[in-house]
């Protein structure tokens, strides 16, 4: 989920660097061109009331103020849609690019009508193929370091409620309950992740009966899978 | 008396077989064994020449057809007016015994009437493509009296044979001749005999055994009823060389094993007080060689047995295991170990009893052979009193190879026992854990000077090396081998510090340099030690500078000894002690009195270690120092002062240090080096396959791990998911049950 301002923005590791002029080349003006530069230009004033003026870029800061315009919560799913939809590289902040991208896609250039698309925008998502690909997003969302490949479980739980909760909720509750007792994993890898994904497509929940401790399911699954049975003996 | 005119003139057709007649009847004659002298050559030629003329004459007069047709017809008569009837009027033996006779007959009268009848044989039958004259006359005796007599003949057969069985004499060679003319009427093809014999003994014979069978298994021991079958089979075999045809024989002894021996051999091998379990457990070696012998030629017939033994052996294992760790459970910890060596002498002994019985009951079989080892691979695998078997293994070594540990075993009785351990080791799975051990204790033998001979110690390890490979047994000969070098290098210290007086520590000093990656893992903690024996590590390290300068010492005090004078009150007495144990003790040299704290403090010791050092020093047997309060364990705020009026019969004791637990550490070094392995097992695998399906790859795994032990199916997932982190391997897209290699 987008980062608030009220998170400490210290740790840091190094970000990418961000120019003022951090958009899509541009190709050269001509008539053809003259008339998207000025749709362009609708979308740049509208990035540039939310925007951080000294970085070039909407920082978490800018996201709040966003959010509240679009009568969203920063924590609801559908920032992290437009996130998706921004294909924006870094957790709280969206580049002038990345905005233009979103903004072009859904055919809007002011706030009413971002507010609009919004609902439009999800139902997109949740289209099987979309949200396959929504869903390994939002991980790597979340990746704070380029360096780094794993989430912690505080912060995967929360990723899972957000983003499988309304779908899955069964399996996330128990899922969530299971990662918080266990102690084998302190975070949460790639593989695993879109292995859980998998999971909630496949296996029939809570029986889990079509479930085989045989197969290439992660193992941290298998240790799920053997903790369910457990209790529900 | 015939006479006959040597003139070629034209022979009439009834003219000339009124002559052939005359022949046949004199040759009836004889057959009937009536008073009539046999042909003569002069006879025999008329006979032969009439037919020749009547054959060769010009049409009309060429008779050829006629003249097959009569022969065949005489065959006929004679059958229907003397053969028929005289066989038609008997019965049982007596048929049998005329049917003998007039098949014999027959054979003969074939015999002669083709040889009168020869010419039409050389060029009529083979322009016309008909039967030969021997054909004709076979045929005329199958089709009238064969066909009519061939069920009478077997029931009458048969029933001799069964009375046979019953015990009774019959006439053998009768049998015989009467079932070769089965064989004979079949001209070439055992059709006959199959059909119209064969098959009908065959059912006859099975129905018999059944019958025997069904209240034999009743009655009879396992043991009498093998007998009973060994026997029965053996006579089956006599009766077809005597009388029956060889061909039948593997039929007969088929349908016989399966009425005797297939049908009922549940009953028979379960019985409960003789069957194939009570015969093992009362060592009944005849009975289970006969018992092999019979179910040997039985198609999948000793599969049952092979399980049988295999269940007892495992039984008599288990109740081994078993019994030692109840011993463990009731006695004190000492009495425990002792039970485990004679867990391991008895599983040993086990193993030795069951190879005879391998070898000479079950004649060196494979399924034995298996069967013995999956029972051995059941038991010898379990945890006694919470030593693995690894383990186990590894303390019963050593305790052969070391100082006063079977001295009173000759070199022969050694080295037998040592054979007989690495072969178990076969049947172990943790082989790495064993290899751990055993390296531990080896080294402890080797440093402490506790190995009883050299020449065992490199025994074993050749053996071990036959067995596991030469990867299995490297480190370890590695260790011997330092330990000759590590005396030579003694040699030169001590000549380099006859050259170099100035640098001489004033203690004696002897240093064992050891190859790190041979010898097990030792922690070495930076103990503060008394200053003299500081300087005896500087004055080390020069010397060990001017040999080589490319290598790093790391020095393990944890394994020194010092010898300490100790003067006491009374006498100075020597003390033995680990270099540890020196260096609490020299402490005392400066201050009479020590706080636990001081001496925590003053030596950079853990707390477990120095619990253990004082307590060697204070509470145990020899109680070098005096501790206060003087209770039996020691505690933090304990006080420590030297025991000058200590005192021993002995000039020279040795202060034993117990060792730590190494167990814990053992399973830990393991653990981890089985992380290593497994990731490299799954590399190896996936960088040869490239692409590979989960439950195969995993299988590989095992399957590539099984010499030194067997891997855990999590563990293999999890260093699996380890290696997709670290981009080794990647889930392919399509199918996330096959997995890619990433180059």
């Amino acid at each position: 989920m987008p980062r608030t301002a009220s998170k400490p923005t210290k740790k840091r590791s190094k970000p990418y660097t961000v120019t003022s002029s951090d958009t899509d080349p541009v190709p050269s003006a001509s008539s053809k061109t003259k008339k998207s530069s000025k749709e362009n230009d609708e979308k740049y004033k509208l990035f540039n009331k939310y925007a951080n003026t000294s970085s070039g870029i909407i920082d978490p800061e800018g996201i709040e103020k966003l959010c509240s315009k679009l009568k969203v919560s920063h924590t609801d799913i559908k920032i992290l849609m437009l996130a998706w939809k921004m294909k924006a590289k870094r957790q709280g902040y969206f580049t002038k690019a990345e905005w233009r991208r979103a903004l072009k896609a859904l055919k809007v250039d002011t706030i009413k009508k971002l507010k609009k698309a919004l609902p439009e925008l999800e139902k997109e998502v949740r289209k099987p193929l979309n949200f396959a690909d929504f869903y390994a997003y939002a991980f790597r969302y979340c990746l704070t370091d380029e360096r780094q490949n794993c989430i912690d479980i505080g912060t995967i739980c929360q990723l899972l409620d957000m983003v499988l909760g309304s779908t899955f909720r069964d399996q996330v509750d128990h899922f969530v309950d299971y990662l918080k007792i266990q102690n084998d994993y302190k975070v949460i890898t790639m593989d695993q992740w879109m292995g859980f994904y998998r999971f909630c497509n496949e296996i029939s929940f809570p029986d889990m009966t079509n479930y085989s401790l045989e197969l290439a399911w992660p193992l941290i699954l298998d240790n799920f899978f053997e903790w369910m049975r457990e209790k529900q003996a | 008396s015939l006479s006959f005119k040597m003139e070629r003139k034209t022979i009439d057709l009834d003219q000339g077989w009124d002559y052939m007649q005359t022949g046949i009847t004199k040759l009836k004659r004889i057959l009937e064994g009536l008073p009539e002298p046999q042909f003569d050559s002069e006879q025999y030629m008329m006979l032969y020449t009439t037919i020749y003329n009547m054959c060769t004459q010009k049409p009309p007069h060429d008779y050829s057809q006629q003249l097959y047709d009569k022969y065949r017809e005489a065959f006929e008569e004679y059958i229907h007016s003397t053969v028929l009837p005289a066989l038609r009027e008997k019965h049982d033996e007596y048929m049998l015994r005329e049917l003998v006779k007039r098949w014999s007959n027959h054979k003969v009268m074939v015999r002669w009437l083709s040889r009168f009848f020869y010419y039409l044989d050389r060029y009529f039958i083979a322009r016309r493509s008909l039967p030969p004259l021997n054909e004709v006359g076979l045929t005329c005796f199958r089709d009238l009296v064969y066909n009519e007599l061939h069920s009478k003949v077997k029931d009458a057969v048969i029933a001799l044979v069964d009375k046979e069985r019953e015990g009774e004499q019959i006439d053998r060679a009768l049998l015989k001749n009467v079932l070769d003319i089965y064989v004979e009427i079949g001209m070439g093809q055992m059709e006959r005999y199959e059909e119209d014999f064969e098959s009908f003994m065959l059912l006859d014979s099975a129905s018999y055994y059944s019958r025997k069978a069904s209240s034999w298994i009743q009655e009879d021991s396992c043991p009498d009823y093998m007998l009973k079958s060994e026997e029965c089979l053996k006579k089956e075999r006599e009766r077809v060389a005597h009388y029956l045809h060889s061909s039948s024989e593997p039929k007969l002894v088929e349908k016989v094993q399966h009425e005797l021996l297939v049908v009922y051999a549940n009953q028979l091998l379960e019985k409960e007080h003789s069957g194939c379990r009570a015969l093992l457990r009362d060592d009944k070696v005849d009975d289970l060689s006969r018992m092999y012998r019979l179910y040997h030629k039985i198609v999948k017939g000793l599969e049952p047995v092979a399980n049988i033994f295999k269940q007892h052996v495992t039984a008599e294992g288990n109740a081994l295991v078993q019994q030692a760790e109840d011993t463990a459970t009731n006695h004190a910890a000492n009495t425990a170990s002792v039970q485990e060596q004679v867990l391991i002498r008895k599983v040993i002994e086990l193993h030795d009893k069951y190879m005879v019985y391998v070898v000479e009951c079950f004649q060196n079989h494979t399924l034995f052979h298996k069967a013995l080892k999956e029972a051995f691979e059941i038991f010898c695998n379990k945890t006694v009193a919470g030593s693995s078997s690894a383990e186990l293994l590894a303390t019963f070594c050593d305790n052969i190879l070391k100082k006063g540990g079977s001295e009173k075993l000759s070199d022969e009785a050694i080295e037998d026992t040592l054979e007989k351990v690495v072969k178990l080791l076969a049947y172990i799975s943790d082989k790495d854990l064993f290899a751990e051990f055993y390296r531990k204790k080896l080294a402890r033998r080797l440093l402490f000077d506790r190995s009883a001979n050299d020449d065992h110690e490199r025994s074993i390890l050749t053996k071990l090396k036959q067995q596991c490979g030469g990867q299995f047994t490297s480190k370890m000969e590695g260790m011997v081998t330092d330990l000759t070098l590590a005396r030579e290098n003694q040699n030169s210290f001590e000549e380099y510090l006859g050259n170099n007086p100035a640098a001489n520590p004033g203690i004696d000093l002897t240093v064992t340099v050891l190859t790190t990656g041979f010898w097990p893992s030792y922690k070495s903690f930076d103990i503060n030690l008394p200053a003299e024996m500081v300087k005896c590590v500087e004055v080390f390290k020069g010397f060990y500078e001017t040999k080589t300068k490319h290598r790093k010492l790391t020095w393990i005090y944890s394994l020194g000894t010092c010898h300490l004078n100790g003067k006491f009150d009374t006498k100075p007495i020597e003390l033995v002690v680990s270099t540890y144990q020196a260096a609490v003790l020299l402490l005392f040299n400066t201050t009479d009195k020590l706080s636990y704290t001081d001496i925590l403090t003053q030596l950079n010791l853990s707390h477990e270690d120095l619990v253990r050092l004082l307590h060697s020093l204070s509470c145990a047997r020899y109680k070098i120092l005096l501790k206060e309060p003087s209770t039996k364990t020691v505690s933090q705020s304990d006080s420590f002062e030297f025991n000058s009026k200590f005192t021993d019969r002995m000039r020279r004791i040795k202060i034993p240090l117990p060792p730590v637990d190494e167990r814990k550490k053992v399973v830990e070094d393991v653990d981890k080096d089985r992380r290593y392995a497994i990731d490299a097992a799954i590399v190896r695998i996936m960088k040869s396959r490239k692409v590979l399906g989960h439950q195969q790859l995993v299988s590989e795994c095992v399957e590539q791990l099984s010499r030194m032990f067997k891997p855990d199916i999590k563990a293999i997932k999890k260093r699996m998911e380890d290696l997709i982190t670290r981009d080794y391997l990647e889930r392919d897209k399509e199918n996330p049950n096959m997995f890619r290699y990433l180059a």
